[in-house]
């Protein structure tokens, strides 16, 4: 058995059909059976099989790509279920979107936050307010609600003014460490949401707690979006900017420097590394992602209230960091992913299934411990059986591994190059001390 | 030539002065040793140096430009590397990226030339990967590249740090006690690579250490603190034979021994 699966993790060729094959039977059994929610995530976890191949990287993206550009959405289009099933996909999009920038404060640089919800909400109100006749009541000027193309400009408006938020959340906060910060960007967090939550007097802006109705859906070339599967593909663009944004931060002077600042902060200024904007950039990244999504979320939902922006969706997406693996973003990836489901699909899923044993007599369970209502439940559970067994996640982060030969033939080229100069510098002293 | 001069530095924690008008200078090219029995303040002065501690009053002069007021990454630009007493690596990071946050200063690489993976910038990153892994090759563990720094021994511990802060390009390099907790074949390794830095970067070193074989072998200048006092100062042999030294730290043994 286990010189089959060495074999198998070696042979790229084994892999590949293995894959095409699970590829295949996922999306023909989606195709036919369109309720069935089993064929869906398993269609979905075929990206999970990939990730473990030993294709190249640009093959695995253009497998993942074809997969879920084509067809997931073809596969799924057949039936009723098409739009729930979209609606998943976009929302698992849009938390990883989150999860993605809450690894880079959390994960990487390790500034535990628990306001992130917040750089969400001011995504989502910057377009709710502007894109709604909500924004007459204070701009002197313009007409509104803007038209469904401005859309496309707030999704770098959305991202802009979250950045900001993220700068005017770290310039105070920066003072405090560890679990003060914790505190600090909690309770920045539930100021925001209960600033927006109360901003309907003296000029009303957000509209309170009765929230912004009818937000004008994005519009491009005369279509208007208006249903999950035209969102999914937004979600798609966005999200893949996304890990392609973190996948080159992480590899580069800046992920460096977020880790150094992480590791040990004295010994990160002594080498150089200014805090102050490390730190500050962290977080303007992280909420940047997160304002961008916020803006999608309030076109999709056609709808933005404070409710949708509590201090459990912050504690959500930091559970999505630490079940995928902080710091990692394969992992992130998951963890979002896996939480997104779960909420979503599996727990109504198995509600549903029990309402139904439950109506036709043969099975009766209390309307109280149904599934859906234990969300919280199954989720503290996870987390605790993750601390004590895999404390650093689902696919814990790893280090860049440096290719050894490469490095060794350019180091003694460099010296090569070196010893041809010396020489000549020794004859000028012997020259010197004739 | 002096490269760098501190004067009259004191250093007060509330009621405690840890460091009380304590002046140096510093030639340029040598190797300066700071000693003193443990609580002597010899860490609090190289943090003032660094900037991690700002001075009560004195100044800190590296070139003739003062130092005094700046944070810890700006003294870093201006060429002060140093080395911890209780080793402190980026520890879940690899050997070669600890190496390559040393030269944080002198990548250029900025947000939006990350960003779009710039040639420049992608051949900027080759060579300076090439360059830490050179000055791993110089401390002896290029081997270990990938390894994650907190698996690494003791002593090689220690020589990552060197090498994390030669990386920064320094013309000034702080020791604090590169050779605790080294056996005598590790120390002798230790000495042999701190002269031949000196040469090959053309660097200034200050120490601290409490081996007095390392210190007396290879120290140019000795400043003996007390009590946050400077007690002494001079050549390694008037030091050796300084009653007041004796008393306060080396013990009467030294004499014999040295």
């Amino acid at each position: 058995m286990k010189s089959l699966w060495k074999k198998y993790k070696q042979n790229k060729l084994v892999q590949g059909i293995l894959l095409l094959i699970y590829i295949s039977i996922t999306s023909l059994s989606l195709f036919m059976a369109q309720k069935s929610v089993t064929a869906f995530l398993l269609l979905l976890s075929s990206l999970l099989l990939l990730y473990f191949t030993n294709f190249k990287n640009l093959t695995k993206w253009l497998i993942a790509g074809i997969v879920l550009v084509f067809l997931l959405p073809f596969t799924a289009s057949n039936g009723d279920a098409y739009q729930s099933y979209m609606e998943v996909a976009t929302l698992v999009g849009i938390y990883i979107s989150m999860a993605l920038g809450l690894n880079i404060v959390v994960g990487m640089a390790g500034l535990l936050d628990l306001g992130f919800i917040a750089f969400f909400a001011v995504g989502a109100y910057t377009y709710g307010i502007f894109a709604t006749v909500q924004a007459s009541n204070f701009m002197p000027f313009g007409t509104f609600p803007l038209s469904g193309e401005s859309f496309w400009l707030f999704i770098l408006i959305g991202c802009f003014v979250a950045a900001l938020f993220g700068i005017l959340l770290g310039i105070p906060v920066l003072r405090v460490k560890g679990d003060y910060l914790a505190i600090v960007t909690l309770g920045f967090g539930e100021i925001i949401r209960i600033i927006f939550n109360n901003l309907d007097r003296p000029v009303n802006i957000t509209n309170g707690a009765m929230g912004i109705p009818s937000v004008t859906p994005p519009r491009l070339f005369g279509i208007d979006f208006l249903y999950p599967s035209q969102f999914y593909y937004i979600v798609l663009v966005i999200l893949l900017f996304t890990i392609f944004t973190v996948r080159r931060f992480e590899h580069s002077k800046i992920g460096r420097s977020w880790k150094a600042v992480r590791e040990n902060e004295i010994a990160a200024q002594a080498m150089g590394v200014p805090l102050v904007r490390t730190k500050l950039m962290a977080f303007a990244i992280g909420a940047s992602f997160s304002g961008m999504m916020g803006v999608v979320f309030a076109a999709k939902q056609a709808f933005v209230d404070p409710t949708s922006f509590t201090l459990l969706e912050s504690i959500t997406i930091l559970v999505m960091v630490i079940l995928g693996g902080m710091g990692s973003v394969p992992g992130v990836i998951l963890g979002a992913a896996v939480m997104t489901i779960l909420n979503l699909q599996v727990l109504t899923e198995v509600t549903s299934w029990l309402n139904q044993l439950n109506s036709t007599g043969a099975f009766s369970i209390p309307d109280a411990l149904s599934p859906s209502k234990m969300q919280r439940l199954i989720f503290g559970l996870l987390l605790i059986l993750f601390a004590l067994y895999r404390p650093k996640g689902l696919l814990p982060a790893k280090n860049h591994v440096y290719n050894e030969k490469e490095l060794q033939e350019g180091s003694a080229k460099e010296n090569k190059g070196k010893q041809e100069v010396m020489p000549d510098h020794s004859q000028i002293e012997k020259a010197q001390e004739v | 030539m002096s490269i760098l001069e501190v004067q009259n530095l004191t250093k007060k924690f509330g009621g405690i002065t840890a460091n009380q008008d304590v002046s140096m200078t510093v030639e340029k090219n040598s190797i300066t040793a700071v000693i003193g029995p443990n609580g002597a303040g010899k860490t609090t002065y190289f943090n003032m140096i660094t900037g991690v501690y700002q001075p009560t009053s004195g100044t800190i002069l590296l070139n003739n430009e003062k130092l005094n007021g700046l944070k810890p990454h700006e003294v870093s630009k201006k060429g002060i590397a140093r080395t911890f007493q209780n080793i402190r690596l980026f520890s879940e990071m690899s050997v070669l990226e600890n190496v390559l946050v040393g030269m944080h200063t002198h990548i250029k690489a900025g947000l939006i030339g990350i960003l779009f993976n710039l040639p420049a910038i992608r051949k900027e990153e080759k060579a300076s990967e090439v360059k830490a892994y050179q000055l791993l090759e110089y401390v002896g563990l290029a081997p270990l590249l990938n390894e994650k720094a907190c698996n690494l021994s003791y002593g090689a511990q220690r020589r990552l740090e060197i090498a994390r802060a030669l990386a920064a390009k320094p013309t000034v390099l702080l020791l604090d006690e590169p050779a605790a907790g080294m056996n005598p074949k590790e120390t002798n390794e230790l000495t042999q690579l701190i002269k031949k830095m000196r040469q090959e970067y053309n660097l200034t070193i200050i120490l601290i250490e409490h081996d007095m074989k390392l210190v007396m072998e290879i120290s140019e200048h000795i400043v003996v603190l007390d009590h946050g006092e400077k007690i002494a100062e001079g050549k390694p042999e008037h030091i050796r034979n300084n009653p007041k030294v004796i008393e306060a730290y080396l013990g009467s043994g030294a004499v014999q021994a040295g």
